[in-house]
């Protein structure tokens, strides 16, 4: 099993998500993130997938994306080719014995607090999707009330843009 | 011109050169009803007795003509009626183009009567779907469903057109009929490759489906069987694309296919796919599928490519463009040992024919044979009669087999033949089951109505031929649900509709039936008797390869 991220361009439609998801569903990839956004024209939506399968299958589930009429272009990210963030909210449990050591990790990731009471706090984190992971492993030593996390969003390092191969 | 969206809706059919639609009108349906009304001289309705049966219809009429069939439905049951035969037209890649009405798009998503999510349901078994918002959106929305359904690998498009939409108005402009998008040949550092492994290749093969139809590539894949000597078979779906006769033409392969063809392809050291997806009713097991044959795919659809084979060459592009192109780089090439090979085969296949007395199901098809015009479209269902039927035709024109291939649908047949018969303006035939035609057999009080000469050709055996030999083979003769247990009167209920009908038992009799048949006016039903333990054969068991074919039964009864 590979995990892959790939950036879908689309019509900015009703029903195009359910196209585009439903694509996955039929090959039964099951989907780990997903954002979707307008982007720079109100005409296209960018969809970013966060999905774990097989290079064939991965493949052949590109190929019959490239086959929605709706969908304009496709791109592939690595990690080398691409920066990857996405954004956490953490809400932690406030209490007098923890209060120290949970914002001492805040602090190290460089998580930032965006409300706070006597009984929660709530953090906020943009960082890839590893260090995010690693961050919330921390607080499970500690008593977290909820949590709730964007997926990947991604951009290729170059000056390229996923609409230079609109039609294939 | 200012005209409602009912009006735009039967406009945008007549300028799109669409003469003859199938359907079954319904309350979210009426706008459009009331316009086909008014239009009655330009377009022609043909009312089913179901809507599944005008699905099939409008399919038959598209795989008969090569055109984009049309069918119409009202919103609710009359859409989730249409779904069986919309499948079956996406499995086959078949040009249609359904059309729904639905409740106002006040009322959607309220759950109001007769209101479905067929845009939702259909999602995954159409090119694409629309629901239109907006009256101004609906002449668009038409003509690029059209372009989609014929353009590349051709394919179903449905059309969701609420009720208002239907009844408000807006400007429509007459434009000429769309074009299919220009198609486009391989690239050519692939066309290269290809003719390099082609030359080297010593057993060469060629194995053709629906899309070599679909490109209209017949003549460029006959000059280059003859190029390079090499034999030619095909999937079900590529039947009647070129003549039975031919003297290159092994006929169909896969787990019914004859065996001099299914040989052929495991033995060669090459197979040139043309228009094909290598399904698992053609290959077997794929890991034991022609081990020893690299694999050239030319295929419109990229996505059909490395799908279910590992092809050595993979060719996106139109059959015809990159068969011209590949054409002039083959070697003139003369292979008499692998002729020698292949003729061995076939020796080995007319042995085993099954050459008994009385009416035998190969009889039953080589005396249909003889009452077939060059241009009777004959359409099938789904079971053992289909491969009788595929095994044994002689076609002689393009398209004039009509089955339903991909998703194998019982109940096909006679809404085909229906369509086919409108399509061809000739007399259809349909080779039916007793088990398939139970399915919709509804459609004979349509064939009746419209006086259409449907030849109705039952192969009745009280069974359900297929499941039963599989129970036979398999399944330790469980024959669970697969007999009929039946009293239909075939005879009967033909007169019952309006129509004509007989039952045979004999060679004779089929003979003299059928000839009344061909003569007569109307639809007119062959019940004909076979016995309920004849075997599809040969078959390639399920998983099994070449090796397993098994050729000959003797079935304790």
């Amino acid at each position: 099993m590979n995990r892959y991220t790939v950036a879908v361009l689309v019509n900015n439609q009703f029903g195009v998500l359910n196209r585009v998801t439903s694509m996955f569903r039929r090959r039964r990839f099951n989907i780990s993130s997903l954002t979707v956004s307008e982007t720079e024209t109100s005409e296209l939506s960018r969809i970013t997938v966060v999905f774990d399968g097989d290079d064939a299958g991965k493949q052949q589930l590109i190929n019959h994306l490239y086959k929605l009429p709706d969908v304009c272009s496709i791109k592939e990210f690595s990690d080398d080719n691409s920066v990857s963030f996405e954004l956490l909210l953490i809400k932690m449990k406030n209490e007098t014995k923890s209060r120290e050591d949970i914002r001492g990790a805040a602090d190290a990731f460089g998580a930032i607090i965006v409300d706070y009471s006597k009984d929660y706090m709530m953090f906020r984190l943009t960082e890839t999707t590893k260090r995010i992971d690693d961050f919330i492993n921390l607080m499970r030593e500690f008593t977290i009330l909820e949590i709730c996390r964007t997926g990947s969003v991604s951009l290729e390092r170059s000056s390229t843009t996923i609409r230079q191969i609109i039609n294939l | 011109m200012l005209l409602s969206g009912a009006d735009i809706i039967v406009k945008i059919l007549i300028e799109q050169g669409c003469d003859t639609v199938f359907g079954y009108p319904g309350g979210q349906a009426l706008n459009i009803y009331d316009s086909l009304y008014a239009h009655s001289n330009e377009i022609n309705h043909i009312l089913t007795a179901h809507e599944q049966g005008a699905a099939h219809a409008a399919d038959g009429y598209a795989r008969a003509t090569g055109r984009v069939g049309v069918v119409f439905s009202t919103s609710g049951p009359g859409a989730t009626n249409l779904v069986t035969g919309i499948a079956t037209a996406y499995l086959d890649s078949i040009p249609l183009i359904a059309i729904c009405g639905n409740v106002p798009t006040t009322h959607i998503g309220t759950d109001s009567f007769q209101e479905i999510d067929i845009t939702g349901i259909t999602l995954p078994i159409t090119k694409h779907n629309y629901f239109v918002n907006d009256v101004e959106d609906l002449a668009d929305i038409l003509r690029e469903a059209f372009r989609l359904a014929k353009s590349g690998r051709p394919g179903p498009v449905l059309i969701d057109v609420p009720k208002d939409v239907q009844i408000a108005k807006c400007e429509y402009e007459f434009q000429p009929a769309v074009e299919k998008e220009e198609p486009f040949a391989a690239k050519n550092d692939r066309i290269n490759e290809a003719a390099k492994i082609i030359n080297a290749a010593k057993q060469p093969y060629i194995y053709f489906g629906g899309g070599l139809i679909t490109a209209n590539a017949q003549a460029e894949m006959l000059a280059l069987a003859e190029k390079i000597d090499a034999p030619i078979g095909c999937s079900l779906m590529g039947l009647s694309a070129i003549p039975t006769d031919y003297p290159r033409f092994l006929g169909m392969q896969g787990m019914h296919g004859h065996y001099t063809s299914s040989m052929a392809m495991h033995n060669a050291d090459l197979i040139l796919s043309l228009g094909v997806r290598f399904n698992d009713r053609v290959t077997g097991n794929r890991q034991k599928f022609a081990t020893g044959a690299k694999i050239i795919h030319i295929d419109v659809d990229g996505s059909e490519l490395f799908k279910t084979v590992d092809a050595v060459c993979g060719l996106r592009g139109d059959v015809k463009l990159t068969l011209e192109k590949l054409l002039p780089m083959l070697k003139e090439n003369k292979k008499p040992e692998w002729r020698v090979k292949v003729e061995a085969f076939r020796q080995e296949e007319e042995s085993c024919l099954d050459k008994r007395e009385g009416l035998t199901p190969r009889k039953v098809i080589l005396i249909l044979n003889k009452y077939l015009g060059e241009n009777t479209a004959v359409c099938t269902d789904v079971g053992q009669h289909q491969m009788w039927a595929a095994q044994n035709l002689n076609f002689k024109t393009p398209r004039r087999f009509i089955s339903s291939g991909g998703l194998g649908t019982m109940g096909f047949g006679f809404g085909a033949a229906i369509g086919a018969a409108f399509g061809t303006k000739e007399r259809s035939v349909l080779v039916t089951g007793d088990g398939s035609f139970g399915m919709n057999l509804n459609e004979l009080a349509t064939a009746v109505r419209y006086n259409i000469p449907i030849v109705i050709l039952i192969m009745n055996n009280g069974v359900l031929g297929m499941v039963r030999q599989w129970q036979t083979l398999f399944y330790n003769k469980h024959y669970s649900n697969s007999v009929l247990e039946r009293k239909t009167d075939f005879t009967a209920f033909a007169k019952s509709f309006g129509a004509n009908g007989e039952a045979v038992t004999t060679p004779e009799e089929l003979d003299e039936a059928l000839s009344r048949a061909f003569r007569a006016e109307g639809p007119y039903i062959i019940d004909c008797k076979i016995d309920k333990d004849e075997f599809v054969l040969p078959m390639l068991p399920p998983g099994g390869s070449m090796d397993d074919i098994i050729t000959n039964l003797e079935v304790e009864q």
